[in-house]
């Protein structure tokens, strides 16, 4: 570092004497010059994003808006249009969102989804107890699977091998969640109990399934779960996929709760037992309030990832949302336009996963304050 | 142990079936009993159902159908492969496979994340809020999507004849992406490309699909690992007449390094196992070709079996050399 020197360009104030802090120029320009053109490399950075945006977004826009076709029954209009062909997704929608379903009954699929999202941002918003949200997933869950299969109330029965789309990725969904966080809780309190045989279980289940991929597990659950079960048993395939996603998020969970026990001070331990609570009181009313309070955001991380993970079930041959939409512009005539269609699924999922983890901040954010 | 008058050891409780089961020890013996006894009956129960199916199919267990004729081809390969190779050599054009899609998007996925990372830390807002629309939108759409997506695109790209000109060197068709290589310049010959190296629309498509989205959580690793830095540490250094360049390099990266490897690592693996996921477009990695050996040699168990130890294999070796890493790189207090 040979460019070191001694620099003092401060000119030290005399004894009880006050500067003023420098005056920063108000108006436009100078508030462009202190943010956009500070440095040359600053302003080499402004000029290539700005390069940037002019090339991109002119084309875009016509891409995407002007030149695009919004409705076209056989994709006539698309094949003379320059721009996008968004007319694949009024055309195809019930098979993108509903799979194979039956067409008549897709009125349920869509109910299901309604009763879904609705108690989702119903508990995002109004944030109600703990106990009334898990009643209310309860009951509802409940309703989702008596309105999919059917088979009561006059309701046609449909089995899980017809589910698809938006319903089933959903359902999947909330599933995994439902079952996976609390079997993450057993599995990070098993990993740091006392037990050596218990701590080998837990231990080597959490790491060997974080060390496989996602499809492997799935793979495995679908090709190889039938192989172990006796002789005439079958469990069918969405149930499988379900095992698979489940064990594969508590795995996950399993890790992030351990990081909120680690942080728990050792004294919260000590005082729980000096009290002469037993293990599961002191558990469930000292410890584990205060690691929910601490794991929330890294749990709402592998919640959203959970989400976007539903598509892989699509490889072991699930129509979710995405297999769906692969199959629905398999039809020759709306094939060219099926970047229209992935796209459109692509801002279905973001706007889903964005939400989550906008509402993940704002939470975060509140239990800072309040700490 | 905690002293007891005159130095004797504490009466012991008489023993009874109820006071055993009232003593700690007692109880975690009883339980690790009952879960391990638990585990192997499942287990055994479970390996015995298998047997019995596998005995009805009158399907031979066992590894030596892995010296057996492949009677496949694979369309990518780093060592050459035909249908008359054995299957333990596919596993092994597999494996390379999936390294070579890995490396690249580890490569591609570290460069593109601590660009878009430090753009989050830029002081001009443009620059700010680009990088974080990049974070957003590729962290909040599934992967497999946006795999997906990239290889439809690019199906969807000219011919070769109107191929992509990158600086009359490099071309991008809806064969993939043809590449110069030193002394040999790719050339349109006919209907394609002549000349140079020529990477696949799966290739691409996989290595796109894997690093712009794990980039996205590079960019958050390297913007929370800089931030870690204290704000002393960079004021110190300004204090002593450092410039801007010098502060990044001798004083917030060193120091943030150790913040950001760990989870970084973490990443990387996150790309080796998901580089799975180019099954749905057809590349041959392992997840892939392995489903292709499973379907012709009807070794399901075996072959999964294969599969998940190679996949763990890979997973324990990145998270050991992290350990070492972290054994090194640990502030050591003085």
């Amino acid at each position: 570092m040979g460019r070191r020197t001694l620099v003092s360009r401060a000119v030290v104030p005399a004894p009880g004497q006050r500067r003023a802090p420098p005056a920063q120029a108000g108006g436009l320009l100078p508030w462009l010059r202190r943010n956009f053109f500070r440095s040359p490399l600053n302003a080499l950075a402004t000029l290539l994003s700005l390069a940037a945006i002019a090339a991109a977004l002119p084309r875009l826009a016509r891409w995407a808006v002007t030149d695009a076709v919004w409705s076209s029954p056989d994709a006539e209009a698309c094949k003379q249009a320059a721009g996008a062909c968004w007319a694949v997704v009024p055309e195809k929608y019930r098979v993108m969102l509903f799979g194979t379903f039956p067409y008549d009954e897709q009125w349920r699929g869509m109910l299901a989804v309604a009763v879904i999202l609705g108690l989702a941002l119903y508990c995002a918003l109004a944030r109600p107890s703990a106990r009334a949200v898990a009643a209310s997933w309860l009951a509802a869950m409940a309703a989702v699977f008596v309105l999919m299969l059917g088979g009561v109330l006059g309701l046609e029965p449909v089995g899980t091998h017809a589910w698809g789309g938006l319903p089933l990725t959903l359902i999947m969904f909330v599933g995994t969640v439902a079952g996976g966080v609390p079997l993450g809780v057993v599995l990070a309190l098993g990993r740091r109990s006392s037990m050596p045989a218990i701590r080998a279980v837990c231990v080597g289940f959490i790491e060997v399934v974080r060390g496989l991929p996602l499809v492997t597990v799935l793979f495995m659950a679908s090709l190889m779960l039938p192989l172990f079960m006796p002789e005439g048993m079958s469990i069918d395939k969405f149930l499988r996929a379900q095992i698979a996603m489940t064990l594969f998020f508590a795995a996950y969970a399993a890790e992030v709760v351990r990081g909120g026990l680690q942080a728990i001070g050792k004294g919260q331990y000590e005082a729980a037992d000096t009290v002469g609570l037993s293990y599961r009181q002191k558990m469930a009313y000292v410890i584990l309030p205060q690691v929910g309070r601490i794991v929330l955001p890294s749990m709402m991380n592998e919640i959203i990832r959970a989400f976007k993970n539903t598509t892989f079930i699509g490889i072991i041959g699930m129509f979710d949302v995405l297999r769906a939409t692969s199959t629905a512009i398999q039809d020759p005539v709306w094939v060219r336009y099926s970047i229209e269609a992935y796209l459109f699924i692509a801002l279905l999922y973001f706007v889903m996963c964005y939400g989550m983890s906008r509402h993940s901040a704002r939470i975060e954010d509140e239990l800072t304050v309040r700490r | 142990m905690t002293p007891t008058p005159a130095g004797r050891r504490p009466a012991r409780p008489p023993l009874s079936l109820r006071n055993a089961w009232n003593n700690v020890h007692t109880r975690a013996w009883i339980y690790q009993l009952l879960v391990v006894a638990g585990l192997l009956g499942l287990g055994a129960y479970l390996i015995g159902n298998a047997q019995h199916a596998l005995s009805k199919q009158g399907i031979s267990t066992g590894f030596s159908f892995l010296g057996a004729r492949a009677g496949f081809e694979i369309g990518e390969k780093s060592i050459a492969f035909s249908s008359t190779d054995s299957f333990l050599r596919a596993y092994g054009v597999a494996i390379l496979n999936t390294l070579k899609v890995s490396a690249a998007s580890i490569l591609l996925a570290t460069v593109v994340g601590v660009a878009v990372g430090l753009g989050r830390l830029s002081a001009n807002p443009l620059v700010r809020k680009l990088a974080s629309i990049y974070v957003e939108v590729f962290r909040n759409t599934p992967q497999l999507i946006q795999l997906v997506f990239w290889y439809t695109l690019i199906a969807n790209l000219p011919r070769p004849r109107e191929a992509f000109s990158l600086g009359g060197m490099a071309f991008l068709s809806n064969r993939g992406l043809t590449l110069p290589w030193p002394g040999d310049m790719p050339v349109l010959r006919g209907f394609n490309f002549q000349g140079g190296v020529t990477l696949s629309p799966e290739f691409v498509a996989l290595l796109l699909g894997l690093s712009l989205y794990i980039a996205a959580f590079i960019a958050e690793i390297v913007r929370s690992g800089v931030q870690s830095v204290g704000r002393g540490q960079v004021e110190a250094a300004q204090a002593v007449g450092l410039g801007r360049a010098d502060i990044y390099r001798r004083i917030v990266f060193p120091q943030a390094l150790r913040v950001m490897v760990p989870p970084a690592a973490g990443q990387y693996v996150s790309i080796i196992k998901n580089s799975s996921l180019g099954v749905a477009i057809g590349y041959p990695e392992l997840f892939n070709v392995n489903n292709t050996i499973v379907t012709l040699s009807g070794h399901t168990v075996e072959a999964i079996a294969i599969m998940m130890s190679i996949y763990l294999a890979i997973s324990f070796a990145i998270a050991a050399l992290m350990n070492l890493y972290n054994r090194c790189v640990q502030i050591r207090e003085r």
